[in-house]
């Protein structure tokens, strides 16, 4: 069953071709994460589907709603982190909550939701005491008051320091098992290969791949080995690296030294990506 | 319904709760009569001086409350991308503009008792009689002048610059309209002016009911300009009014 079923969606501005015809299906429980160099179309894509933009043609299904004509039944059933958006500076993380909960039907209780956000120390704090990460997480927090089968997050972690990224990525798995679709654009490569079980490239309005992080970089041919002689960098790429370590390792042996620094890294998704946006371009 | 009240009890809630709206808001038109009445002494149409300024201050409140404070408020809430994000969820629309508007008739009409508890204190003026033509002009030009607010709304399009623009459009408004005291010794030009505006007849049409004793409908003239410019505004509002930010 499919939560969301795009076709042949097509969307411009003016003369500008932002969506160029794309397709593709994220299933029930998934988290897909669309990718793309700024302007490359995510943010039209995901406002399409969260029922903000009109598309010009195509077909496009979310939790079996029309979007473009779907009214509060279809908003029900979704939560929205936007881009960047404010809250009420004057109230506080509780009273957010409670306002935005008024507008279900069946909202969550919203000291769960204040505790699966990480904010219960700060529940009655007011919104403009929140640091940055603060705010992003009660973003977060209203998002989920609905208790959504949808969840929409518009990079949810831009700007935060490494330790709230790696929390908002714990919150994100516990929200997939609790079985919710998500939908996640980033600029994050490691966010995406963290949390995505499908992943999509675009790029000027087209996808140019799709697959789960493991076929992108599984498909990927060749292995890295770097090390350092006499404080010189080397890089060695090769289809075979077995052979390629047996060869420096027997032969260091041999001379009684040591390969310092010595690294064998498989290519990343950030590294099939650049590649791929890259190649695109040419 | 409940929708409806949910959202206007916390509409009250965030506009008691900032200081800006609180003070710009609410008390502006009740300091500005503190001050007009210690400065104005003698009659004004026949009365003590206070008492036209009382009304003069129900008018710039109008202006000042429904009109300029509605459409900062709107500003605000759009470029920060809350109306937006209200618009993802299943609140309708229309509840939640009809809960804001509320919420700013509120606000004015507190605002309103407020004066006329004020003006009693300070300078003795009299309560207000003809009560239903004094309920019904408040509610009509309150819900004219938001209605234009709403439509302006559709012309300002950053934060920092609403207020500026506001302000040019409502001090001048309530000086030519004749909040400040009477406008026959202006300039022709500027009485012109005035004569065009909506406030005037707002204005009118309060001095003629706590003033000079009449009733709301003695002057059609009032009511129908009124209702002509709230039509305007609303009808300019549902063409450009935006949920999303203007910028960015």
């Amino acid at each position: 069953m499919s939560a969301i079923s795009v076709r042949e969606l097509r969307k411009s501005y003016g003369g500008h071709e932002a969506l160029r015809g794309i397709s593709f299906e994220i299933a029930e429980g998934e988290v897909f994460s669309l990718l793309g160099p700024n302007g490359a179309g995510k943010t039209t894509t995901i406002e399409i589907l969260e029922g903000y933009r009109m598309r010009d043609r195509g077909e496009v299904e979310v939790l079996g709603f029309d979007p473009g004509r779907a009214g509060s039944p279809f908003r029900e059933r979704i939560g929205i982190v936007l881009q960047q958006s404010q809250l009420w500076p004057t109230l506080t993380v509780a009273e957010t909550h409670k306002l935005f909960a008024g507008y279900y039907s069946r909202p969550r209780d919203i000291d769960e939701v204040i505790a699966l956000v990480g904010l219960s120390e700060k529940r009655d704090a007011r919104v403009k005491t929140l640091s940055g990460g603060q705010k992003r997480r009660l973003d977060l927090g209203v998002a989920l008051v609905g208790d959504p089968d949808l969840v929409f997050l518009d990079e949810p972690t831009t700007g935060f320091d490494p330790a709230a990224r790696r929390a908002a990525w714990e919150m994100i798995r516990s929200l997939r098992s609790l079985g919710k679709t998500i939908l996640l654009t980033t600029h994050y490569l490691d966010e995406a290969e963290q949390l995505a079980d499908r992943v999509a490239v675009l790029r000027e309005g087209v996808i140019i791949r799709e697959g789960t992080p493991a076929e992108f970089t599984g498909g990927a041919s060749e292995t890295e080995v770097r090390y350092r002689r006499n404080g010189q960098e080397v890089v060695i790429r090769t289809t075979e690296p077995t052979r390629v370590l047996q060869e420096l390792t027997t032969q260091a042996l041999a001379e009684g030294g040591e390969l310092e620094g010595l690294q064998v890294r498989r290519p990343t998704l950030e590294d099939v990506y650049l590649a791929l946006v890259a190649e695109a371009a040419e | 319904m409940r929708l409806f009240r949910h959202q206007l009890r916390w509409e009250q809630t965030v506009f008691w709760r900032s200081r800006e709206s609180a003070v710009f808001v609410f008390l502006f038109p009740l300091l500005l009569f503190t001050l007009l009445t210690a400065v104005y002494t003698g009659h004004i149409y026949g009365h003590p001086a206070s008492w036209a300024l009382l009304a003069g201050m129900l008018a710039y409140g109008v202006a000042n409350t429904a009109f300029a404070g509605l459409a900062l408020i709107i500003v605000a809430r759009r470029e920060t991308g809350i109306l937006k994000r209200i618009r993802g969820t299943p609140l309708p629309p229309a509840t939640y503009l009809a809960a804001v508007l509320t919420s700013i008739m509120i606000v004015f009409a507190l605002q309103t008792a407020a004066l006329f508890v004020l003006g009693r204190l300070l300078k003795s003026t009299p309560w207000p009689g003809h009560l239903v033509s004094l309920v019904l002009a408040l509610a009509l030009g309150g819900a004219a002048f938001a209605g234009l607010g709403l439509a302006l709304t559709g012309f300002i399009r950053s934060l920092e610059g609403s207020s500026a623009v506001v302000n040019v459009l409502v001090l001048p408004m309530a000086f030519l309209s004749g909040s400040f005291g009477p406008t026959r010794h202006y300039p022709q030009a500027l009485r012109a002016v005035g004569d065009v505006l909506p406030l005037k007849y707002f204005l009118d049409a309060i001095n003629g009911i706590y003033l000079h004793g009449q009733e709301l409908w003695d002057k059609p003239m009032n009511v129908a300009v009124l209702a002509a410019w709230g039509a305007l505004g609303i009808a300019v509002a549902i063409r450009k009014f935006r949920w999303e930010p203007r910028e960015g």
